[in-house]
């Protein structure tokens, strides 16, 4: 491989964004900064994937940074938009590192279906809060910049300003990651494990590592989607939520930290679209195309530019 | 045939849809009511047998190279399209049969009334899982598919005809789902997204069990229907998440569910 | 890297697609929100948006009875955008903003979820878009915060559990020892049963809780529930259940003897009364969250309503299509009072906000007044009744009405503290 070009990309593509964000009717800034929150937690379940496992209950560490955020906001009164992602981010995190201890034990669909029990356990609880609102969940205060609430009319703007920054730095240090030797260890966990334990290195600590990493992507989105959306309900823990996010996961592919976030903005496109187009059928259309998807595009959508850069 | 199959869910809605119609249409023309449950499970193998092949044939056996969780991703996708074609064919008002249920009357336990219908659901569940264990071990067709299970590439070479069992496998499934749609059908109202509930709740049932066990999953079903009942006695409030607790909670202690089938690892 | 340049130049092409230009004629856009997938399509959605369909038009061919015979809103034709509002709260928020900003629809009516309810209603707000709830029911809305651009056209979900208790006690004639709840473990389950209990509670001190059963939503299966009631042995037993579980419900406790030992209250009974006709035994306590379907006053508009719709669809209207009737005719009625206010001209959306606000108008279902929640939030007279099979038709009898005033609080008092002190006005 040539040098890398991954950095530059995602540095073009943050300033193309900044610069057109300016221009780009409201409706499309929130879409695109909703793919934005969804891409964070896509990012996460692709390092797993990585390594082979597919986890059916990320909408947990989502569910977890959103009511994180939310709270945080609802008892404190804190409305800094970048102390509640970071609070969101830590407290999955954490979440993350505790539950790790069991789950990284755990492989293929056993890993999978643990994760969506943890995470439909939250969901019940949630639902039995009458504090927070129970299933109809509660208000999420505007939040601010430094302390600094945007004028109205570029509020939008502003927090796709902060949701692209953030999701600009988590890819680049994700990047990072990927190309360390832990990082690297990844597709030869998901080839043979035992070998990676007889090479010296601890498939569980590895796994251990990148599934905080995950927890804590996931719980940054989460946080971004409640300051974004401005409303959070158990739902979001909920395991549909999950499925939707390992749909976008296959509908990217593997292939770069760009593919998330690109996976992200196709599949709320193409929410949107059938939602407009036939709202009757739109289950039909969204299942329709990851068909397509699967069986044309075998590595996802980010095969596509990969394919033509090689040519 | 090592698939996480989100379609059951569907044939499971299928199954109570066809029943709901085909019971009713015929229930309206003067058919005596004894012979529904003739017709229930008539039904259930009539939409098995025609949809599950043309899934199998048609899509899902290009298919099986792929990794495990694009393959249940694959079924995901034909899920949302068959929740679909449900509502186009069946539209989105609900359909009843409850003729079935109430025609036998009831009986009294204690204080409480229960409908005979109540056995009629444990006896069919019962005769399907004797039938399965009894196919699978003791004919050809089921001896061959356990052997195709464990290891395809062998199977092949020993000339046994891999894409008809996976054919057979998929379709008995499906019957199955079916089977068990049908016969809910009479005890709720049939209404789209009927199959959404069910499949993540058979999936911890089969979890708990063990994946591939036969006794697992009959117990894994006795077990989540016990734990269920009692809490809605003694804890209403953790209702909601107990069987997902009893799931995390086996899989604490028992990772590959309490059934659970030893497996070579592969160096 | 292609496709950066791709994606900057549609972009780019996005933001300078030109306005819809504003012409006097140009119809009024309407988005209709409601389910059109899932378990709440058959009883609400699909009603609502039957009756949002019959209601756009007649009103664009005039001919909606007096006092709404004018074409569309104010002489300007209606032009309806429908969206499903299943998914999660993210879709129905982005789904709102891609109406308000991408289709530049003048007025959003729509939800029947509460939770979509609250939280679209901020978002609303935000983008200064008028916005009519027509049929969720969670109080919650107007008593936590103040709106200006939201409107809700039918009563709080507080209503139906009022008028059940105040019912029940009526007929019971005082002697309810214990009651018992089945409802749904989410918002309006909870909120409902809450509200009965604690207006029983009022209504006939001492009474006793036997036991409240909250199961998961869309379980379909009751057996566990249905044997912990029966052995509780309650004299009255309250469900708020809707659609495909209030149907299981009935199905499955039928032949288990229910309805013989207990007085049960179905609140949203009347979606489920015409289907399940020879399922319901006479006495069961049946509502309609309001005075919708067979409860509806005897007046032209009703006949003409309910007549076109069992005309069209085939069966009667239900409550849900009688909301949805009723919240595009009060959105019609504040438009034209904000034109005729304007001197005919097309009013701006303030104009029309500040017509809507503590308006009085006549629908199908009889009065509306929007008087509470600082004149955003209606309330209506509501009314119950018992099952009575008559000729294999499902009939209501024993009907009692109760005046809005008496089974709604007042306004700037919050639900559950208006209960709690004795009902006071």
């Amino acid at each position: 491989m040539s040098r890398d070009r991954t950095p530059r990309t995602l540095a073009l593509i943050l300033l193309a964004l900044l610069v057109s964000g300016q221009f780009l009717p409201q409706w499309t800034l929130f879409l695109v900064t909703v793919a934005l929150a969804k891409g964070l937690v896509v990012l996460g379940l692709m390092i797993l994937l990585r390594c082979g496992l597919v986890s059916f209950g990320q909408a947990l560490y989502y569910c977890i940074g959103a009511y994180a955020a939310g709270m945080l906001g609802r008892l404190f009164g804190a409305s800094d938009v970048f102390t509640l992602m970071l609070a969101g981010m830590a407290a999955a995190g954490l979440v993350g590192f505790v539950l790790g201890f069991l789950l990284a034990r755990y492989r293929s669909i056993f890993f999978g279906l643990l994760s969506l029990a943890v995470s439909m356990i939250l969901y019940g609880l949630l639902v039995k809060t009458e504090a927070l609102g129970s299933t109809d969940g509660f208000h999420v205060l505007p939040s601010t910049l430094f302390g600094l609430r945007p004028a109205d009319a570029w509020v939008r703007y502003t927090v796709l300003a902060v949701a692209l920054l953030v999701a600009f730095i988590a890819a680049l240090l994700v990047h990072r990651y990927l190309g360390t030797p832990l990082g690297r260890l990844a597709s030869a966990i998901k080839d043979n494990e035992i070998r990676v334990e007889y090479m010296g290195a601890s498939a569980r600590h590895a796994i251990h590592v990148k599934y905080v990493i995950a927890a804590a992507l996931a719980g940054l989105g989460g946080a971004l989607a409640a300051t974004t959306v401005g409303h959070i309900d158990p739902e979001m823990a909920y395991w549909t939520t999950s499925g939707e996010f390992i749909f976008i996961t296959i509908l990217a592919g593997t292939g770069n930290v760009i593919a998330p976030f690109l996976g992200a903005l196709v599949f709320g496109v193409i929410q949107t679209v059938a939602f407009g187009i036939s709202p009757n059928t739109w289950q039909m259309v969204l299942g329709g195309s990851l068909l397509v998807v699967i069986v044309f595009l075998p590595n996802g959508l980010w095969s596509l530019f990969r394919g033509r850069k090689a040519a | 045939m090592k698939i996480v199959n989100v379609t059951h869910g569907s044939f499971y809605a299928l199954g109570a849809y066809a029943a709901a119609s085909i019971t009713g249409a015929l229930l309206a023309r003067g058919m005596p009511p004894s012979l529904s449950y003739a017709v229930l499970l008539g039904s259930a193998l009539l939409v098995s047998v025609i949809v599950a092949p043309l899934i199998e044939r048609g899509i899902l056996r290009f298919m099986y190279a792929k990794d495990e969780v694009v393959i249940l991703l694959i079924t995901y996708a034909l899920f949302l399209i068959l929740e679909d074609v449900i509502k186009m064919i069946w539209g989105v008002n609900p359909y009843f049969i409850a003729e079935p249920y109430g025609l036998l009357g009831s009986f009294d336990v204690l204080d409480l009334t229960y409908p005979y219908y109540n056995l009629i659901l444990v006896g069919v569940a019962i005769a399907c899982g004797a039938g399965l264990a009894w196919m699978l071990g003791s004919t050809r067709t089921g001896k061959l598919l356990v052997a195709v299970i464990h290891d395809t590439e062998v199977s092949r070479a020993m000339g046994i005809n891999v894409d008809r069992m996976y054919l057979y496998t998929f379709t008995f499934g499906s019957l199955l789902a079916a089977i068990g749609g049908a016969f809910t059908a009479p005890t709720v109202s049939v209404v789209p997204a009927l199959g959404v509930e069910v499949i993540v709740l058979s999936f911890a049932v089969v979890v708990i069990g063990g994946l591939g066990s036969l006794p697992g999953a009959a117990l894994g079903a006795v077990m989540v229907g016990l734990v269920r009942s009692a809490a809605i006695h003694y804890l209403p409030q953790a209702e909601l998440f107990v069987i997902y607790l009893v799931m995390a909670m086996v899989l604490a202690f028992r990772p590959r569910g309490l059934f659970s089938i030893a497996e070579a690892r592969k160096i | 890297m292609y496709f950066v340049d791709r994606l900057v130049i549609a972009m780019t092409a996005a933001a300078f697609a030109p306005a819809a230009s504003l012409a006097q004629e140009a119809p009024l856009k309407i988005g209709v929100v409601t389910f059109l997938s899932g378990p709440a399509a058959s009883p609400f959605g699909v009603p609502a948006r039957n009756a949002a369909e019959i209601m756009v038009e007649m009103l664009n061919g005039t001919k909606v009875p007096a006092p709404y015979a004018a074409r569309g809103f104010g002489g300007a034709a209606l032009q309806m955008q429908l969206v499903d509002e299943s998914g999660p709260a993210t879709t129905q928020v982005t789904e709102f903003r891609n109406l308000a900003q991408r289709d530049n629809v003048d007025m959003v009516i729509g939800y029947v979820s509460s939770g979509n309810c609250l939280a679209v209603a901020p978002v609303a707000e935000e983008l200064k878009k008028l916005t009519v709830f027509f049929d969720c029911g969670t109080p919650r809305i107007f008593e936590e915060k103040s709106y200006k651009y939201v409107f809700r056209t039918a009563s709080t979900a507080t209503m139906d559990s009022v008028g059940a208790a105040l019912y029940v006690k009526e007929l019971k004639a005082g002697k309810i020892k214990s009651i018992a709840g089945v409802n749904q473990n989410y918002a309006w389950g909870q909120d409902s049963w809450v509200d009965f209990e604690a207006s029983m509670k009022q209504l006939t001190p001492g009474v006793q809780v036997a036991t409240s059963q909250m199961p998961k939503l869309f379980a379909g299966q009751y057996n566990a529930e249905i044997s912990t009631v029966l052995g509780a042995k309650a004299d009255v037993v309250h469900s708020s259940f809707w659609d495909g579980d209030l149907e299981a419900f009935i199905l499955q406790a039928g032949p288990r003897g229910l309805f013989k030992r207990s007085t049960v209250i179905l609140t949203t009974g009347e979606t489920a009364m015409y289907k399940l006709a020879e399922h319901i035994p006479d006495g069961v306590v049946i509502g309609a969250r309001g005075p919708y379907g067979p409860y509806a006053p005897d007046n032209e508009l009703n006949r003409w309503f309910s007549k076109t719709f069992a005309d069209r669809y085939g069966v009667p209207p239900n409550y849900a299509a009688y909301q949805m009737a009723q919240a595009i005719l009060g959105t019609k009625a504040a438009w034209e009072k904000a034109q005729s206010a304007n001197g005919g001209n097309r009013p701006s959306t303030d104009q029309a906000i500040a017509a809507f606000e503590r308006l009085t108008f006549e629908s199908p279902a009889g009065k509306v007044e929007m008087v509470i929640g600082a004149g955003h939030q209606a309330i209506t007279e509501t009314a119950y009744g018992v099952s009575k099979l008559v000729k294999g038709k499902m009939t209501v009898a024993n009907v009692k009405r109760y005046p809005a005033t008496m089974v709604n609080p007042p306004d700037g008092v919050k639900a559950a503290d208006w209960i709690a002190n004795g009902f006071k006005k």
